[in-house]
């Protein structure tokens, strides 16, 4: 029986739905300080002095650090598309001559308990000569610092005559987007827990999440260490969608405050230092133009973007300026295309990736610009879709750009047949019909549609080792990270096909630098692709082996046996004899463990359409979303009920970032919603009903399974298609050209023409 | 978000709290559901050096009817009004109001009378002390005080309330039977506090209006009564153009507030809209 295809039940739920789970906070050592860290109250200003004297003398604590203190340890480095010129950009781990946001660190209070340490840190001052902050990306160019301008980078891709292309239009649309800023916002917030055995010479760190291997080895470059001298361990992890697990300041602090005091130090972020110190994401501005024919079809798009990096780049340096530049025509032909992105500091909160990261907002700008197209055209919005897709028999489709140093090449995909499952489902004609005799009775309703390419599957490498225990539990050794999205599950019934084993027979150990020497993590929806495609090698090298050990054992040509459900018997003979694995191990001292590496240059694109209808009160500008569809191809799913969790996940956050979340800044940038009661992520209440089209009609050709990754699907087009049906409940004018849409801001759309008396 | 260093008190009857109040006064904050008070501890805004918690208080815990009103001691739960309290229409409007306030862990926690001394212009509870005039009973070393609503609300988080006075009980007038209400809110998600809403209570005289309270939350920086509105309608017979003229002088009596969720603009649309599903509900 195969167990990929199957809705298996998370092997990994019982410690969490026990309350035996062990996140950060969770993890203590005796003898530990708490790590607390004073942030900067001001936006942009030269940091004249910090005076923690006061602090210093209070009770309890050990020791207080500002930037001169960690003057030797460098920024923090990036770890991937690092552009040239970016690395003036980099943050310090404590601010040291200037402070560039609210929230940044600039000292650290480590005292024996959390309180006393968060006493002693409102005792510290810092002098701030204040400086005018500069708020948007869109605001005029300034300096970052002598000589250094604001705009860190400009990403081009492009590809086609574009002169061409405009010279021969039959039309040109023109718009103006742009979507605020709003990010991940995991149940966990981050922590770091440092141990430093000096008999050993070794760092520990517990309270990693996402990348282990990659941050161990930043941190053995910051700290000048030999890496296999610092060990990083997952624990549990409440949540990362991008955010969680990245490199921050604190991590480096506390790394280096238990090298220097000898102690165990504890750092727990709460929640409001987590709304402004972990990262930002989204917010740009789009210009973006495009040639059409007469039927529709563009021939050529043109963008121009302004990303608000806020005050320093991170560890993704530009990927997510990349990814939007090198996606945004998303499942379209677009014969010439040039986008144009400006990676732009500005004085908030630093930006990184947040799940379908640049494809959350090139898929907007592009639908909108879809949308747009069909309204000057007199058009219907699927219609003008339509015949843009790119036909099966061009796959695989090169796109003539690179993401993340990859060229983007879509290896399988069936758009249009996706689309048309898609509108079926729904009967989408006799839909419109309903739409419209509802509008004509007063009503305020409308459909949106949004169609997209993902990516997902990122190489280059994934390690795997398969270890057989004399007890026959199969155990797999990863470096992929667990951030709660069920890979401990997929990757079990992956191997269990592989082998002939039983999946709760597999235990799946991630995210532990001390148990494998090198791997990847997870980001980028790459773990059921790459680990999972390194498991599927490693479980048929497994398989052969104990076939051939067995062979002898039983006396049979290997040719003959099976393995099922653990136990290898001969074929056709279910009465003979047979063997568990714990027996074949027990039985040959030399088999022990296989290991395999998948390597993979290409990423893997899954697709997919959201469908939402919406409808407006207009007295109260109330948005209740009716309907909620996503149709996703994820050419071969392991187990459709963890995509289900993972689309339904995305759409609840799709529906945040559409009309609830956003970090407002005034206009000194000091953040108004550095809270969860002003920063509005939906609850239960706010989610619609919705139903999920899962289908399998393009494999990847570039993995052994098939498989591509479905982490970000469920997100990726909640924007567009929330913004396509409020528009068109609005009467499709267009006027929704920002994200997210609060009541306030559809209150101004309408007023004047609904609103009486106004 | 740990809280600053505090002295904690935990008295055992009304008196003993009262005495602690006039000895820290300032200093001092009541502790009773804490909805508000410890994340506010928690964020730093509040630094409070002594906490009085009136949790074993056993006397404050009651919920009763005598001479026409419902008495609502200081530690009733927002939950207690989750079914109706009284058989008296008051006892359906508070169980359906209170629906609204927050999720089910606040619900259980928090107290009625702790809403009203915290006097936020947007909590439900507020907006049904301000629209039926009720009576703040506040204890003090000096003796009793009974505060009408209409003095009771000074602006956002400012009551009448003295530092050495705690609320011991609210007093709502029953309705009487006839009683008819209409109750309409909005706000950003479910259980969030209110952009703006609108109590209507009202009591018929055949095909007339006789008497009508409208109350505003929210909207503006504490909750209020509109009276033009009232004015308009009692005595009238209801019409969707009286109806219409209600919630535009409701409108026309609140000076809205504006912040991240909602526009000043925005707040009064929403005053009008509401005023007048309030009353079509109520009549309904």
């Amino acid at each position: 029986m195969s167990h990929i295809g199957q809705r298996l039940r998370r092997i990994e739920d019982p410690p969490l739905l026990k309350g035996a789970a062990r996140f950060a906070a969770d993890i203590s050592f005796d003898g530990q300080l708490h790590m607390r860290v004073v942030r900067s109250p001001i936006a942009f200003g030269r940091l004249l002095g910090v005076e923690v004297a006061d602090a210093l003398a209070a009770p309890g604590v050990a020791a207080v650090w500002t930037g001169r203190d960690v003057a030797d340890i460098p920024p923090i480095d990036f770890r991937q598309v690092r552009l040239p010129g970016l690395a003036s950009y980099r943050q310090p781990i404590l601010a040291a001559d200037h402070v560039r946001y609210v929230g940044e660190p600039l000292a650290v209070v480590l005292a024996e308990d959390a309180y006393l340490a968060e006493d002693a840190a409102n005792l510290v001052f810092a002098e701030i000569e204040e400086f005018e902050p500069v708020r948007r990306a869109t605001d005029a160019m300034g300096e970052f610092a002598p000589g250094l301008s604001s705009e860190a980078a400009i990403v081009h891709k492009g590809y086609g005559d574009l002169e061409a292309a405009f010279a021969a239009a039959h039309d040109i649309v023109e718009l103006r987007l742009s979507l605020g800023r709003h990010s991940g916002v995991p149940l966990e917030t981050r922590g770091a827990v440092a141990c430093y055995d000096a008999a050993l010479d070794l760092l520990e760190i517990h309270g990693a999440a996402k990348i282990p291997h990659l941050n161990r080895d930043a941190l053995a470059k910051m700290l000048g260490r030999p890496s296999e001298r610092i060990q990083l361990y997952e624990g549990h992890v409440g949540g990362g969608f991008g955010i969680r697990g990245e490199l921050y300041p604190e991590d480096v602090l506390v790394a280096l405050a238990a090298l220097r005091l000898g102690r165990p130090i504890k750092w727990i972020e709460d929640r409001k230092e987590h709304l402004t110190a972990a990262n930002h994401a989204r917010d740009q501005t789009h210009l973006i133009r495009a040639a059409v024919d007469a039927r529709g079809f563009v021939l050529a798009i043109d963008d121009e973007f302004w990303a608000d990096q806020g005050a320093y780049v991170r560890t993704h340096a530009a990927t997510v300026a990349d990814l939007t530049a090198a996606l945004l025509p998303g499942p379209y032909m677009v014969p010439a295309y040039r986008a144009a992105g400006h990676i732009r500091l500005t004085n908030k909160t630093p930006a990184g990736t947040y799940r379908a990261p640049g494809r959350f907002e090139g898929c907007f700008v592009c639908e909108r610009l879809m949308d747009a197209i069909a309204r000057r055209l007199d058009l219907d919005p699927v219609a003008v879709r339509r015949i843009n897709l790119i036909p099966p028999e061009r796959m695989p489709f090169e796109r003539h750009t690179d993401a993340l140093g990859t060229d983007v090449v879509y290896d399988s995909g069936a758009y249009e047949r996706l689309l048309d499952r898609l509108l079926d489902h729904v009967q989408y004609d006799e839909l419109r019909v309903q739409t419209e005799a509802r509008r004509a009775n007063g009503e305020r309703v409308g459909i949106g549609l949004g169609m997209f390419v993902e990516k997902s599957g990122l190489g280059p490498f994934d390690d795997v080792e398969l270890i057989l225990h004399e007890d026959g539990g199969i155990e797999v050794v990863t470096g992929a990270a667990s951030l709660g999205q069920g890979i401990e599950t997929s990757i079990a019934q992956i191997c269990a096909d592989g082998l002939g084993a039983r999946p709760l027979d597999i235990t799946v150990t991630h995210g532990q630098t001390d148990r494998i020497g090198r791997g990847m993590g997870a980001f980028a929806s790459r773990v059921t692709v790459m680990t999972g495609s390194a498991v599927h090698q490693a479980a048929g090298e497994m398989k052969e082996q104990l076939l051939q050990a067995a062979s002898d054992m039983l006396q049979t040509p290997a040719g003959r046996l099976a393995i099922e459900a653990g136990v290898i018997g001969i074929i056709d003979r279910p009465q003979g004899p047979s063997l568990t694995l714990g027996e074949v191990v027990r039985g040959d001292a030399a088999f022990k463990s296989v290991t395999a590496t998948f390597n993979s240059e290409h990423m893997t694109y899954p697709y997919g359409a959201h469908l939402v209808v919406a409808a407006i009160d207009p007295e109260t500008a109330a948005v209740k979303i009716e309907r909620y569809v996503v149709a996703y191809d994820v050419g071969r799913a392991v187990n459709p009920l963890l995509i289900e969790g993972q689309i339904a996940g995305g759409i609840a956050q799709g529906i945040g970032g559409a009309l609830f979340e956003e970090f407002v800044y005034d206009d000194l940038a000091q953040p108004l919603a550095a809270n969860l009661a002003d920063y509005l992520m939906p609850t239960l209440a706010e989610m619609p009903g919705f139903e999920i089209l899962l289908s399998e009609d393009a494999p990847s050709p570039i993995n052994p399974l098939g498989v591509k990754g479905a982490g970000e699907g469920g997100i990726t087009a909640a924007g567009a298609a929330i913004a396509g049906a409020v528009d068109d409940a609005l009467g499709g004018t267009g006027d929704i050209d920002c994200l997210p849409i609060t009541p306030t801001r559809l209150h101004d759309m309408l007023a004047g023409n609904i609103m009486p008396n106004r | 978000m740990k809280p600053a260093g505090f002295e904690y008190h935990a008295p055992r009857t009304l008196g003993e709290a009262v005495q602690l109040l006039h000895r820290f006064e300032d200093d001092a904050r009541i502790l009773a559901g804490g909805q508000s008070l410890v994340p506010m501890m928690n964020l730093r805004l509040a630094r409070p050096e002594h906490i009085i918690d009136i949790n074993r208080i056993g006397e404050l815990e009651h919920i009763s009817t005598a001479d026409g009103m419902l008495r609502i001691g200081a530690l009733t739960r927002h939950n207690a009004f989750m079914t109706p309290p009284t058989d008296d229409p008051l006892g359906r409007l508070l169980a359906e109001v209170g629906r609204h306030i927050g999720h089910l862990p606040i619900r259980v926690r928090g107290t009625f009378a702790g809403s009203i001394a915290h006097a936020d212009p947007a909590s439900e509870w507020c907006l049904v002390a301000a629209t039926l005039d009720a009576e703040m009973h506040a204890e003090s070393s000096a003796g009793q005080r009974l505060i009408p609503a209409s003095e009771f609300f000074l602006s956002s988080l400012a009551s009448d309330l003295k530092a050495d006075e705690v609320l011991a009980e609210v007093r709502l007038p029953l309705l009487g039977e006839g009683a008819r209400f209409g109750f309409e809110e909005v706000s950003r998600r479910a259980g969030d506090f209110a952009l703006t809403m609108i109590l209507a209570v009202l009591w018929l005289d055949g095909g007339r209006i006789d008497k009508v309270r409208i109350g505003i939350g929210g909207a503006a920086n504490r909750a209020m009564r509109a009276p033009e509105a009232e004015a308009l309608l009692s005595g009238q017979s209801a019409s969707p153009e009286l109806l219409r003229r209600a919630a535009e002088a409701a409108t026309a009596s609140i000076d809205p507030i504006k912040d991240i969720h909602a526009s000043a603009a925005y707040r009064r649309d929403l005053v009008r809209a509401l005023t007048r599903r309030a009353l079509e509900r109520a009549l309904a």
